[in-house]
């Protein structure tokens, strides 16, 4: 659309400006190959192509991108929305604008209809019911659970481990279940070039520095010639490896696993209740 | 165009600068002994002008070698920065620069190609593309770099043209179009200066298009011959593709190639056949795709082909510089595949002499009669998907290897990484996305791993490895001062060791690497030149 609004003057002008825009809105707010189950299985393909890496096979959740099976998603309530956000990304997350990194193949606006339908055609109808009970969940956060040592939610509790935030509205439940049972498995996840924006692998690191002292804590970033960690006091350590006696790295997770002889399922369930109370904020 | 980019305003010359960067040019071409029109003869001879770099390799061998010893093991760790050219664009920069008589031509984002005084960074010009907005590269707006031949500067571009641009203005001579880009078509290759013929290969592989490989008059820009990698009806090879899928067989030719003088031959590598992860609809060998084709160069007759991987299904295109070895009296050429083997092969025949892995490698467990790994029949991709090591991006990829006369060892930047191929069936449009497939990495895997990796090219034997915190995407260059230089994923850039693989120095630059650095030198002082996040780095001694 290319028009002049100089041309335009006055109230009449605005209003047509007005009804104009909103005329606009309303026409793409819905996909126009909403419900047509060709254009899903089409979007599938590109699904495959350009999403699954990160938001996993089937729109399940990856080991970066959230699960977008979920009736509720953060940034794309409507199709308009969707549509938005496949094609200029998401500011500050790992969300790429369409066509334009190494992942992938740029999608024309059909492909990202197509895409669009193929995601609400995977989406489940009901917002997650928790199954547990957030406030007791809230309890044992900050309680005996002992997760706050660590973890911060909302701007409280610890610095060590990742923030627990946005995890409830992102990962799945089997996802931060297993997290929970088994941290250092997901140690795995999302090693490749674009998780290079995040700074934080959680790779337990070990070092021997110059005067014999030893430091065990958390890589917050590493290359080939430096380590920045932070110890389970949450002290900051930054050090240059050649002047290390020893640097080890593990991927065995300064988490301790909560297997069910500490954490009942229940109690589990009550805490990821409040991760996804949190998150669905 | 010239200088007309939004945010290049006060970089680019003014009037009094304009008349100043004149000046500069004239001193610098005065006190050069080389003659100011880059000759076939020159490129033919490049070894004999070593402060210049002269073709996207540095030779028309490929072996990224620098006679160039001024920065050598034992100043090594001074090194400083000396200038950085900041292209103001985003993404990343693939490009390999080129130096001649003390001007460095190198492109960015977007098809910008620009000049620059070589030994302050400051430019000198800048060529911007109008790039149409329906433009469909697979993989970032990149350019690997451009070719210089007597005073013209040659471009492949992202709309899938070939251009001719003024030395020393940037100012478009010539500029045709090879194929419609809207079907997918794209040129991110630097193009190689042979004889009078400016010679590229097409990009366009995940689109379903048909692969070929173009030659242009270096004067006018008119077509001489072109090369389809996909043999039509008719013509050998065609009995490789099942019914019409040579149409969309891929097949591109991606990356420079290199050039024998001694038997007039272009080696030119081709990329993978279309769609990438699905084999079904396109049973048989699928040629000349993954494979090395010996071009006749001034008629682009085919003389013999190696295919590396054939019915591939796992992307492994053989885009990687096939490096010419001569040793003892034999004519080699070398290329680490992103299969994960690493080949030689005679070049005056295309007889199979050794492939050995380099890299962590699932999907051949035997070979065949001519010694070529066979694929194992579970290694093809499943709509559930499974694991096949190396994964889609290869044991290696795109970035340039080094060849070293010195050490006699054959550098490449390796990726030990595994994925889930699953495909993902799918009809052919044009213009549209033709993978026929997905892959990822396995939750399940060992974080994987990069290195630098020494092969003795005699052996096919992996004599050392620098690893890498996490695989890196920038190719090696190896000089006469016993150094190899790379870059990795992390920023730095890292001088090391030639013979043992120690670190000797590094430089953090604060973007990652998708590029091969090079080495120059002017008024008597060696430079090394890498392109990082988005810019162009230059180094030298203090």
């Amino acid at each position: 659309m290319d028009f002049s609004f100089s041309l335009l003057k006055g109230p009449t002008a605005l209003s047509i400006v007005v009804i104009m825009i909103a005329a606009v809105c309303a026409a793409d707010d819905r996909n126009p190959l909403a419900g047509d189950p060709k254009a899903a299985k089409a979007g599938e393909y590109e699904f495959r192509i350009n999403c699954a890496l990160c938001h996993g096979l089937g729109a399940r959740g990856g080991g970066r991108g959230p699960d977008l099976t979920r009736a509720h998603k953060r940034h794309a309530h409507s199709d308009a929305d969707m549509f938005q956000t496949i094609s200029s990304g998401i500011p500050g997350t790992a969300m790429p604008a369409n066509g334009t990194n190494g992942q992938g193949v740029g999608m024309t606006d059909d492909e990202i209809w197509e895409l669009v339908a193929y995601i609400r055609s995977v989406e489940v109808k009901a917002p997650l019911q928790a199954v547990g009970n957030a406030q007791h969940g809230k309890e044992l956060f900050y309680g005996d659970a002992n997760c706050s040592l660590c973890h911060m939610v909302n701007g409280k509790g610890g610095r060590l481990g990742p923030e627990l935030t946005a995890v409830g509205g992102t990962r799945t439940v089997e996802a931060i279940k297993e997290s929970v049972r088994n941290p250092s498995r997901r140690l795995a996840w999302g090693l490749t070039e674009p998780s290079k924006e995040f700074a934080q692998q959680y790779e337990t690191i070990t070092v021997v520095t110059a005067d014999g002292k030893e430091i065990k804590g958390v890589a917050l970033n590493e290359d080939q010639f430096t380590v920045q960690m932070m110890d389970s006091n949450e002290q900051i350590h930054l050090l240059e490896k050649d002047k290390l006696r020893s640097f080890k790295k593990s991927r065995e997770s300064m988490m301790p696993k909560y297997d069910t002889s500490v954490l009942s399922d229940k109690d589990l369930d009550d805490i990821v209740a409040y991760l996804i109370s949190v998150g669905a904020q | 165009m010239t200088a007309r980019v939004n945010g290049m305003e006060r970089s680019r010359p003014r009037m009094s600068q304009a008349f100043h960067v004149f000046t500069i040019t004239c001193v610098l071409l005065g006190t050069v002994q080389a003659p100011a029109q880059v000759t076939f003869e020159r490129l033919l001879n490049s070894a004999k002008e070593p402060q210049n770099w002269l073709t996207y390799s540095g030779d028309y061998a490929g072996r990224r070698f620098s006679p160039l010893d001024q920065i050598n093991k034992t100043n090594a760790k001074t090194l400083v920065a000396k200038w950085v050219y900041q292209t103001a664009a985003t993404g990343k920069l693939e490009t390999t620069p080129l130096v001649v008589d003390g001007i460095l031509y190198a492109t960015g984002q977007d098809d910008r190609a620009f000049a620059l005084d070589a030994s302050t960074g400051r430019p000198i010009w800048l060529y911007q593309r109008q790039l149409p907005n329906d433009i469909r590269p697979c993989c970032g707006h990149v350019n690997r770099g451009v070719a210089i031949m007597e005073d013209k500067v040659y471009l492949g571009t992202l709309d899938a043209h070939v251009m001719a641009l003024d030395s020393k203005t940037g100012s478009v001579i010539w500029d045709v179009s090879a194929f419609d880009y809207k079907l997918g078509y794209s040129f991110t290759a630097a193009p190689l200066a042979v004889k009078d013929l400016i010679v590229i290969g097409v990009s366009g592989g995940e689109y379903g298009v048909r692969g070929f490989i173009d030659a242009y008059d270096a004067a006018t820009g008119a077509r001489r011959w072109r090369f389809y990698t996909v043999p039509g009806p008719g013509e050998p090879g065609h009995e490789t593709w099942e019914g019409d899928s040579w149409k969309v067989g891929g097949a591109p030719a991606w990356i420079t190639g290199t050039y024998d003088a001694a038997t007039n031959q272009l080696f030119w590598p081709t990329g993978n056949p279309s769609p990438s992860n699905r084999g079904a609809g396109r049973a048989g060998d699928n040629l000349y795709s993954n494979s090395l084709l010996a071009l006749n160069a001034d008629t682009g007759k085919l003389n013999w082909y190696f295919q590396y991987t054939r019915h591939d299904e796992h992307d492994w295109d053989a885009t990687q510089v096939p490096v010419m070895i001569d040793t003892d009296g034999k004519h080699l050429i070398a290329q680490a595949n992103r299969n994960g083997f690493f080949y030689v092969v005679d070049r005056s025949t295309g007889k199979l002499l050794l492939a050995n892995p380099y890299g962590k490698i699932t999907w051949s467990d035997s070979k065949d009669a001519e010694g070529r790994p066979v694929a194992r029949k579970d290694a093809s991709p499943t709509l559930e998907g499974h694991t096949v090591c190396p994964g889609a991006l290869g044991a290696t990829n795109w970035m340039s290897p080094a060849f070293d006369p010195q050490t006699g060892f054959f550098y490449v930047t390796a990726r030990d990484q595994c994925d889930i191929f699953s495909t993902a069936p799918q009809p052919y449009e044009a213009g549209h996305a033709f993978y026929g497939s997905a892959y990822f990495p396995s939750d399940e895997a060992e974080p994987y791993v990069g290195a630098l990796r020494a092969i003795d090219p005699m052996s096919g034997k992996v004599k050392w490895e620098f690893p890498h915190v996490s695989p890196s995407w920038s190719g090696v260059l190896s000089t006469a001062g016993g150094l190899l230089f790379t870059g990795d994923a992390e920023g730095n850039f890292i001088a090391l060791d030639a013979a043992s693989g120690k670190a000797l120095w590094h430089f953090q630059m604060g973007g990652e690497v998708y590029a091969s650095p090079m080495a120059f030198a002017v008024d008597g002082k060696e430079y090394v030149a890498i392109a990082a996040g988005s810019a162009v780095y230059a180094f030298g001694l203090p």
